[in-house]
């Protein structure tokens, strides 16, 4: 372990804000493009049955 | 529809690969490499945050918060990557007329813009401490702001249309015009005096301790796993969208839910 203690981890020497910020800026990028890529499958696969009782 | 792919097979030889231009027998296909890609992200982001935040040390002059470039630097390579690709696929897609050349490009666009998003993020919060300034307009950072309005422009320009083949082919010009700027974010840093750092690895060479570079290239290869697996699901949901009248598509849909 390179970290004297957790809160050593945390604060990264002081550059905390800029280090989680960027990891936490990722974190929602990816599921906000998760949540949008299944509710877009959910839309399409209920419109494809839409479309069959249609039929 | 058959008569072209038809037509295309005989064209080249009716070679097997041809087969897999056909969105039916791609679906499934598709579905297999996201699978294996959201299974690969995982594990690999896992390795690569580990050995980056624990196993790499301290970085001499800027302290901790260089430990950005495990994210800045494969999201920043991903938004070039990605755009190439889809520059390829779009012009595949001119070239050939596939229909699923084109759903691929689309399929990438989304991704892309959220890697350029994050290259920009990143980078202006790694800018604060080291350069003392979130945002300068100097040539690296204008271009990929360039870039990211390149993806959004094109995704506009997808969902402007209501036919749907005159969009496949308007994105596709803007896909390929805007490639054009990938090789000029690259080589900015070599063209233009700039606050940004020249490249850290070079073929052949590289100026960074060797825990740090290992950490940067799995979470590189992460990245790629989860971009890939990412736009394969968005092109499985465009072929359902798209394909909705074929009659494959339904049993397809229903295999891959179970």
């Amino acid at each position: 372990m390179i970290w004297e203690s957790w809160s050593a981890f945390w604060a990264m020497g002081g550059r905390g804000f800029f280090v989680w910020g960027s990891y936490g800026a990722l974190a929602v990028a990816v599921v906000a493009e998760l949540v949008a890529l299944r509710s877009a499958r959910k839309r399409a696969i209920q419109s494809l049955q839409d479309n069959d009782d249609d039929a | 529809m058959a008569r072209t792919e038809q037509q295309s097979n005989e064209k080249f030889g009716g070679r097997w690969f041809w087969r897999y231009a056909s969105p039916a027998t791609f679906y499934p296909v598709a579905g297999m490499i996201e699978k294996l890609c959201w299974v690969a992200a995982i594990v690999l982001a896992a390795i690569g945050l580990y050995i980056g935040f624990f196993v790499a040390p301290t970085e001499a002059t800027q302290g901790e918060v260089y430990r950005v470039i495990y994210i800045h630097v494969p999201a920043a390579w991903m938004a070039m990557v990605i755009y190439l690709a889809m520059a390829f696929w779009a012009a595949t897609g001119l070239v050939l007329g596939t229909r699923l050349s084109f759903m691929m490009s689309h399929a990438l666009a989304p991704t892309g813009a959220i890697m350029a998003v994050v290259a920009l993020i990143t980078g202006s919060l790694w800018g604060r401490p080291t350069w003392g300034t979130y945002w300068v307009w100097d040539a690296r950072l204008t271009s990929t702001l360039i870039l990211f309005f390149l993806y959004v422009g094109y995704m506009a320009l997808v969902a402007a249309f209501d036919d749907k083949k005159k969009g496949d082919r308007a994105s596709a010009l803007i896909a390929l015009v805007g490639a054009i700027n990938v090789p000029i974010i690259y080589f900015s840093v070599n063209w233009w005096n700039s606050l940004h750092q020249g490249s850290s690895v070079r073929p052949g060479s590289s100026s960074m301790a060797s825990t740090m570079l290992t950490a940067m290239m799995v979470m590189t290869f992460a990245f790629w796993a989860y971009c890939i697996a990412a736009s394969m699901y968005r092109l499985r949901t465009e072929i359902i969208e798209r394909e909705r009248n074929a009659a494959w598509l339904p049993a397809a849909v229903k295999e891959a839910s179970k």
